[in-house]
């Protein structure tokens, strides 16, 4: 439990030090860490029940419908957030793994650590292409469901 | 001048990481917004194709090329409120073009915050990997570390390749440092932690977001892109871990 709470904050705290290298503006800091934790919690608890593909999948589709959310309420790109929120999950270790274990010859160990890094990055493609292919008005309805509770 | 300012913010868009599609309608509201109708344009990955022009309005054409560069999302976001607020009725052309410019300038973050930035992420991400608090400790130095590499870099003119390759040795051998004194232990942790700025997140999602908007000649290109420092990262890693391999003896990983 608390392994998973560690994991969560790192996500945030991680997802935010790479938006500022990306040159995200300030105000938008927190959705950015607000993204990149939940992403990588419900990767957690996908991961535990469907396994890592699944997982990845899930995790994916969680952060595309946040950013979309986050892009409605604050009225600007949607590439900010999911960037962001997108790089724990995106398998650069799995692929470079995979091409060193090519390097020193043991081609069972690259055989399974490349499919396993496919699987994750096919996964990703679907849940962003899936959500992306939801309208638009969804999220704007929504988004302004939120701004009226908020301030009324 | 319309269609100048239109494919000045097309530039700006393309050149810091926004995809095709948001590229492509942001130019055609600017033009249409100014009574611009016959405009029509072509974006790739490294160019925008510009032209207008019918019996009613006068020609103009215009290609510009873009070498693929680092990505800024701060001067999206800045565009992308300004097109908002073209639509809004706030601006005149003239203002248009200075806002642009002044958008261009926008300053990326003060060295020392990016080095901070870097290692922080690097040792938060390395948490996502099961590392250690030792573990965590060398990631954050060797974010730190490959980001001086990485300011040093920018500076002259290396290729992406290269950069990357070298970006890869330098932060195994840090990794490999601490892993052979007993600092940290979990190397695989230290390693897939500290890679982290160098792993091609923008081009990645980008490309994928333009096979969803069917752009397919970018995506791929972009994809390209990303596989290529993947390889280069991974070949710099495999060349320290062999050299270990051999000098120390032993199986590592």
């Amino acid at each position: 439990m608390i392994s998973v709470l560690m994991q969560v904050i790192g996500a945030t705290i991680g997802t935010i030090a790479f938006s500022l290298l990306y040159g995200v503006p300030k105000k938008y800091y927190p959705c950015c860490g607000i993204v990149g934790g939940v992403g990588w919690l419900v990767y957690l608890m996908a991961k535990s029940i469907f396994g890592t593909a699944l997982g990845a999948f899930f995790s994916a589709i969680a952060i595309v419908l946040l950013s979309r959310l986050f892009a409605v309420r604050k009225h600007c790109p949607v590439t900010i957030f999911l960037i962001a929120g997108i790089f724990p999950l995106v398998p650069g270790a799995g692929i470079c793994m995979t091409s060193y274990y090519i390097v020193v010859n043991d081609f069972q160990e690259a055989f399974q650590t490349g499919f396993t890094a496919i699987k994750v990055a096919v996964s990703i493609v679907l849940g962003i292409v899936i959500v992306f292919g939801l309208p638009q008005k969804w999220f704007q309805t929504i988004g302004k469901i939120g701004v009226k509770k908020k301030n009324p | 001048m319309v269609l100048d300012a239109a494919l000045l913010a097309g530039c700006i868009l393309l050149k810091n990481g926004a995809e095709i599609f948001r590229v492509e309608e942001t130019i055609y509201r600017i033009c249409h917004y100014y009574g611009v109708y016959s405009c029509s344009v072509f974006t790739l990955t490294n160019g925008i194709f510009l032209t207008a022009g019918d019996i009613t309005e006068p020609y103009f054409a215009k290609v510009k090329h873009l070498p693929v560069g680092g990505s800024h999302l701060g001067r999206v976001a800045a565009v992308n409120q300004l097109s908002r607020e073209i639509e809004q009725g706030k601006y005149t052309i003239e203002e248009v073009m200075e806002q642009l410019e002044e958008i261009q300038k926008i300053p990326n973050k003060s060295n020392h915050a990016r080095l901070i930035a870097s290692g922080f992420g690097c040792g938060a991400f390395c948490i996502l990997f099961q590392g250690g608090l030792f573990d965590c400790i060398t990631a954050f130095l060797a974010g730190i570390l490959y980001y001086i590499f990485r300011l040093y870099i920018d500076r002259g003119n290396m290729s992406k390749i290269t950069s990357n390759l070298f970006g890869g040795m330098i932060i195994t051998i840090i990794c490999l440092i601490s892993y052979h004194f007993q600092f940290g232990n979990n190397l695989y942790g230290m390693v897939a932690g500290s890679i982290m700025p160098l792993v091609p997140g923008v081009p990645f999602t980008n490309s994928i977001r333009d096979f969803a908007d069917g752009d397919y000649i970018s995506g791929a290109v972009r994809m390209l892109d990303a596989i290529l420092v993947f390889f280069s990262i991974a070949i710099g890693m495999g060349f320290i871990f062999l050299f270990y391999h051999y000098v120390m003896g032993g199986a590592i990983l």
